[in-house]
């Protein structure tokens, strides 16, 4: 096991750089702030990959590479492994993370529906909003870790189930 | 009292959630980096990385004293020696000491020699002037000044600029009494 480090040290980083640039620097403009915090996310994902493919032979095709992620890739980073994999083998792959480790730290109301915002109850969408924001980090991760084995792709993540925390891989033809 | 040993930094570190460090440094490496790119001033990116550390310490000493059990520090110095013995032990892992305490005992250094913050980080020469660990140095006057203590903490050393350790000299400016927020009803 090499060097570690407090978690709690991890996630307050992560929480303050979402608060850092959707908050004080994009305050008015989530998609770019999204589009920052999502870039970081990939440096992280594309540098991490590269040390821990260093001495593996390159993947015979895509599923073995996303297998990567979501076995040996997982359990480094949220030490655990994907929960559940599905693909239509047509480019489009569904990863499950049941107990998505860096959302147990966030509460958010499983009730509230993310797509209207509702002016009476602006705190609940706020929450959700700032959740979404949170998780472009993970998906950049994940971009960043496909980009550097070769796979472009889009990655985007859907809480419509919490605590069930499903990240959406569409590799580019 | 008798003063704490490392081996309480230690036992903390060991009974706590731990991560993998290069997903840490990396992090940090990639905000460093980005904001560089949306900055473009190095001046700037130094008071962000000091805001961030600013606003993760006054979290984290909530943390660190409910992990720590420490209560109140009798003065300036035991406080130092927490720091730099259980603080940065149970967050980073690494154990710091302090020295160069001046006349007063509101001034000292506290130097870290091994700082996983900066492993594998390299600065190209176009980052002139910049504190790549500023966020260090927020998260010590951030956590201080939620027990009170009103602090100015600089570099004096940083290996990433040449120097042979990383070296902060934390001062304290004001014991700030506690006050109570609210006015007493009759």
């Amino acid at each position: 096991m090499g060097r570690e480090v407090a978690e709690s040290c991890v996630d307050t980083m992560l929480m303050e750089m979402v608060a850092m640039y959707s908050g004080r620097f994009y305050a008015n403009k989530p998609e770019l702030a999204a589009r920052r915090i999502e870039a970081i996310g990939y440096q992280v994902g594309h540098q991490l990959s590269e040390r821990y493919t260093m001495e593996r032979p390159r993947f015979s095709d895509h599923l073995e590479a996303i297998k990567f992620i979501c076995k040996d890739f997982w359990s480094e980073v949220f030490k655990k492994q994907i929960d559940n994999l599905k693909t239509n083998h047509r480019g489009t792959f569904v990863l499950q993370d049941n107990k998505f480790r860096w959302l147990s730290r966030v509460s958010i109301d499983p009730s509230s529906d993310k797509e209207t915002e509702d002016p009476s109850t602006p705190g609940e969408s706020k929450a959700a909003q700032a959740v979404s924001m949170y998780l472009y980090f993970p998906c950049g991760i994940i971009r960043g870790v496909l980009s550097n084995l070769g796979i472009p792709c889009a990655v985007s993540a859907d809480i419509s189930s919490l605590p069930t925390c499903s990240f959406v891989i569409r590799v580019k033809a | 009292m008798a003063p704490v040993g490392p081996r309480s930094g230690d036992a903390i570190f060991s009974s706590i959630d731990r991560v993998n460090a290069e997903l840490f440094t990396l992090t940090y490496g990639a905000i460093v980096r980005q904001l560089l790119t949306d900055l473009e001033e190095v001046e700037e990116v130094n008071k962000q990385l000091d805001q961030m550390g600013y606003n993760i310490g006054i979290r984290l000493i909530d943390e660190f004293l409910a992990k720590s059990g420490v209560s109140r520090c009798v003065d300036f110095k035991e406080t130092a020696e927490m720091i730099a013995k259980v603080g940065f032990k149970m967050f980073l892992g690494v154990t710091a000491s302090v020295s160069s305490w001046d006349a007063d005992g509101t001034c000292c250094s506290i130097i870290l020699e091994d700082n996983p913050l900066v492993d594998f980080v390299e600065l190209p020469d176009t980052c002139q002037g910049l504190y790549y660990c500023n966020v260090l140095s927020g998260v010590i006057r951030g956590a201080l000044e939620m027990v009170s203590m009103k602090t100015e903490v600089t570099w004096t050393r940083d290996v990433l600029r040449g120097d042979d350790a990383y070296e902060l000299q934390v001062k304290l400016l004001k014991q700030v009494a506690e006050e109570y927020p609210y006015k007493d009803d009759e």
